[in-house]
């Protein structure tokens, strides 16, 4: 007995042993993350100031001129657009969903949103060349009247708002679900009808989770990059259309692994990258996730 | 008292957070009773039951003093392994709280990892302690059935089996009829007053009716405080107390 | 009009917009299926799935994309049983041993979910530093690496998310029949949160398989199937994307076939998932 209970102890201790570092370095696995990209892009940032690196519009490695204004503008320019355009369409079927929708909706929709997000982002940017580049190339072209190869920041925006769709739809039903019941049968006793308290209460009540889910997704949105690049053209341009071809930040980086050992400095501009991209979207995230805490505690 | 006693809780404080949830408890609870804890809800009859077998350790922010002293031993502030601290005492919670196993495992589990894995032996100890259970006859059938396939009266008794094959020498009760069907409760009722022979029983309930039926030895708290202590028929024909006496009546008339 | 009928028009007018949002994004799955289907299912064949590319993956007409399919299943599957290694005892540990820790617990979820939403691209960056830094190559360890780091804090959160609605009475159950914790952990949290954790093992392991950016710097590509860790890896996504890119009708469509395969193995996943969340382990208590 006195053996088994020692074994019995140690396996305990082992465990305890084993998930505590695990715990720790799932932990500190953030700060390696942005160590480890800071000490790559420590040469590019000894030679450039931040605010050149960040703010120019000259590219050209080559001769060692390194902005990259023009890929984090193009990277603005096609989040917000996919933004905007999933924005409503989110929020309708959040309210769709958890107001109005049967039963049997609900249970058909769940599956469709799960399998919308697991989808791989390659699949979305095959089906981008073959559906969306045509089709603003042969249709919202010819509407302008212009001539468009459809590689564009608006086929970017389109894939983009595609696949944040079922992101944010998650969120927002979570958030719609959490109202208390008794909000909406207080409002319906006083006479509002079904849509008047949608309106006028239960988007009031959930406008700060609204709006971290639309912060989520811009978040989501924004590292996003094996779609986009494939339909996004990339180009090394200030965009000042939707139909422009823009260059994302996150493309930067995948374009040009192959050639990030011949030039110098090269490998040293797009860990950079890397860490911008890192930077933003945590601390995109941080902010809408501190927004949700805080609205929760408010509760 | 003239019999032994088996826990002797002295000046027991309990904060959790800045609620004073306990207050100056000193209460003894005699060997081979049933000792009845009675109050309200939310008077604090729970936490002083999971104080007695540490599983208070689970609440964040507990502050705790005094002593609790079972076998000689302070077990509030004792340096001995907690799980054979716990091993002694035989938990039956307000719902059954099968373990994600078959009946079999429920009842072989606590003895496994306590080291007694000897197949023959095993098989002989889950027959005893379910049929001590009353169980044995409507499941020796379906051992390897899942436990969450029974009743929920079927299981709690499984639960109470399961508690007393580690063999325990004090069984903590905690409303543990409150989700039970009026039959199933009086199982459980008559299974205690069996078991008193061989077990200290301490049995927390707000239902005055099943401390009337069971009860040796009553323990009345009312806002964390204890107010009345001693045996049962003194306290219930009587009550010292106004508050006492007013739960007493209340519920007669 | 009255105002009435002004409200009543409106809510209609929103109701009909509502009820187009939620059909548009079943059209749009609908017909991001059918069009890889379309491409795909011409381009499908035995010779696609049972042989690897002749002539090089990017200009050779002959052959197919076993070398992909297998290499996403050796990245996948290895990333996805290390991060297991890792997820499990992280979730157990949150869930059982600092269950009283509650703030404490709520910080690592929330720094989880923070983990779960750096781009891909960022771990793939990384995980080139971490690949240089340990002396690799472009390699199947090297992308093995990466997609574990990538797939961990998902991994651990759905495993957390179906641990946390465990009831405390059946950890005090379990704790007053003497076990310790890693008893209760492993023994009674792991069984009751069984179909909780393969759930979360296939989630994980579908976006293992589909991530094309987190590996796009570590695995490398080949027309070869991978005999060892060391060696460069083809994986589908980067066979989608390369082959896609080039000029040749053929090659071409191995990169259609690639993605209908892919998009076979996640709707699989996405089926099996949802049977496991389903069909609960026999065992497991409803409370």
């Amino acid at each position: 007995m006195g053996f088994f209970q020692t074994k019995r102890n140690l396996r305990n201790n082992i465990h305890h042993g084993w998930m505590l570092i695990c715990l720790v370095l799932v932990i500190l696995m953030p700060l390696i993350i942005g160590l480890g990209l800071y000490y790559k892009s420590y040469p590019i940032l000894s030679t450039h100031s931040l605010a050149e690196l960040l703010f120019s519009s000259s590219w050209h490695p080559q001769s060692n001129k390194f902005g990259l204004l023009p890929f984090i503008l193009s990277s603005l320019w096609v989040t917000l657009i996919s933004l905007i355009i999933s924005a409503p369409i989110c929020l309708l079927t959040a309210i769709h969903l958890t107001q109005y929708a049967r039963k049997w909706v609900l249970r058909l929709m769940h599956p469709v949103i799960d399998i919308l997000a697991g989808i791989p982002s390659v699949i979305f940017g095959v089906w981008g060349i073959l559906i969306i580049v045509p089709f603003v190339s042969n249709v919202v072209g010819p509407l302008f009247n212009k001539h468009l190869s459809g590689f564009s920041i608006l086929s970017g925006s389109l894939v983009l708002s595609v696949m944040i769709i079922p992101f944010i739809l998650n969120i927002l039903i979570e958030v719609f679900r959490s109202l208390p019941t008794e909000l909406t049968e207080a409002a319906l006793s006083v006479g509002a009808s079904k849509w008047q308290t949608v309106k006028y209460v239960l988007v009031k009540k959930a406008f700060p989770g609204i709006i971290s889910a639309f912060g989520l997704g811009l978040s989501r949105a924004f590292g996003e990059t094996i779609a986009v690049l494939m339909v996004v053209g990339n180009v090394t341009r200030i965009p000042t259309g939707v139909f422009q071809p823009g260059y994302p930040l996150p493309a930067l980086i995948a374009n040009n692994y192959g050639e990030m050992m011949s030039i110098p400095q090269y490998d040293s501009i797009l860990m950079f990258s890397a860490l911008v991209l890192f930077v933003i979207v945590t601390l995109f995230n941080l902010a809408s996730r501190i927004a949700i805490v805080q609205v929760e505690k408010h509760h | 008292m003239d019999t032994p006693v088996k826990i002797d809780i002295k000046d027991l404080n309990l904060f959790i957070g800045k609620n004073h949830i306990l207050k100056d408890i000193n209460v003894t609870i005699p060997e081979k009773k049933i000792t009845v804890l009675l109050g309200q809800s939310g008077c604090g009859k729970t936490t002083l039951l999971k104080s007695m077998n540490r599983l208070i350790d689970l609440n964040n922010q507990v502050r705790v003093s005094g002593s609790i002293t079972i076998d000689n031993e302070d077990i509030l502030h004792t340096r001995k392994d907690i799980t054979k601290i716990r091993k002694k005492m035989g938990l039956l919670s307000q719902r059954p709280y099968p373990l994600p196993m078959n009946i079999y495992n429920n009842i072989a589990f606590g003895l496994r990892i306590s080291g007694r894995k000897n197949r023959i032996n095993l098989d002989k100890r889950v027959e005893r302690y379910l049929r001590q259970a009353h169980l044995w006859d409507e499941a020796k059938d379906r051992l390897r059935d899942s436990a969450s396939s029974l009743s929920i009266g079927q299981q709690q008794r499984l639960c109470l089996a399961r508690g007393l094959a580690v063999d325990p020498v004090i069984i903590l009760a905690d409303e543990p009829t409150s989700a039970l069907d009026p039959i199933s409760s009086m199982a459980i009722e008559q299974m205690f007053t069996e078991l008193k022979q061989s077990y200290t029983i301490v049995l927390v309930t707000h239902i005055l009716q099943q401390a009337l039926r069971v009860a040796d030895y009553v323990i009345f708290m009312y806002l964390g405080e204890v107010i009345e202590q001693g045996p049962a028929h003194e306290v219930f024909t009587n009550p010292k107390n106004v508050v006492t006496r007013q739960f007493i009546q209340g519920n007669f008339s | 009009m009255t105002d009435r009928r002004i409200r009543i028009i409106e809510e209609g007018f929103f109701r009909v917009l509502m009820f187009f949002s939620t059909s548009a994004i079943v059209m749009v799955l609908l017909l991001i299926i059918i069009s890889i289907l379309v491409k795909g299912l011409p381009s499908l064949s035995w010779e696609m799935i049972s042989q690897t590319p002749r002539g090089g993956f990017y200009f050779g007409k002959e052959g197919g994309i076993l070398n992909a399919i297998i290499g996403s299943l050796y990245l996948a599957g290895g990333s996805t049983l290390l991060a297991f290694a890792v997820s499990l005892p992280v979730a157990l540990f949150m869930n059982v041993h600092l269950v009283k820790k509650v703030k404490l617990v709520n910080t690592v979820r929330f720094l989880l979910d923070l983990l779960w939403g750096i781009p891909s691209i960022v771990y793939g960056a990384f995980g080139f530093t971490v690949m240089v830094y340990l002396g690799l190559r472009t390699s199947l360890l090297a992308g093995i690496i990466t997609v574990t780091l990538f797939i961990i804090p998902i991994m651990i959160r759905a495993m957390d998310e179906i641990m946390k609605t465990v009831p405390r009475g059946l950890l005090e159950a379990t704790y007053s029949l003497g076990s310790t914790r890693s008893e209760t952990a492993y023994r009674v949290f792991f069984r009751q949160c069984f179909s909780g954790i393969i759930t979360a093992i296939l989630l994980a392991f579908g976006r293992g398989i589909g991530d094309a950016a987190s590996v796009l710097f570590t695995t490398g590509y080949t027309d070869r199937i991978p005999t060892s860790l060391s060696q460069p890896t083809a994986t589908l996504p980067l066979s989608i994307f390369f082959q896609l890119s080039s000029p040749i009708k053929e090659v071409q469509n191995r990169a259609y076939a690639s993605a209908l395969i892919l998009t076979i193995i996640i709707l699989i996943i996405s089926v099996l998932a949802r049977v496991f969340e389903r069909r609960y382990f026999k065992h497991k208590i409803n409370f």
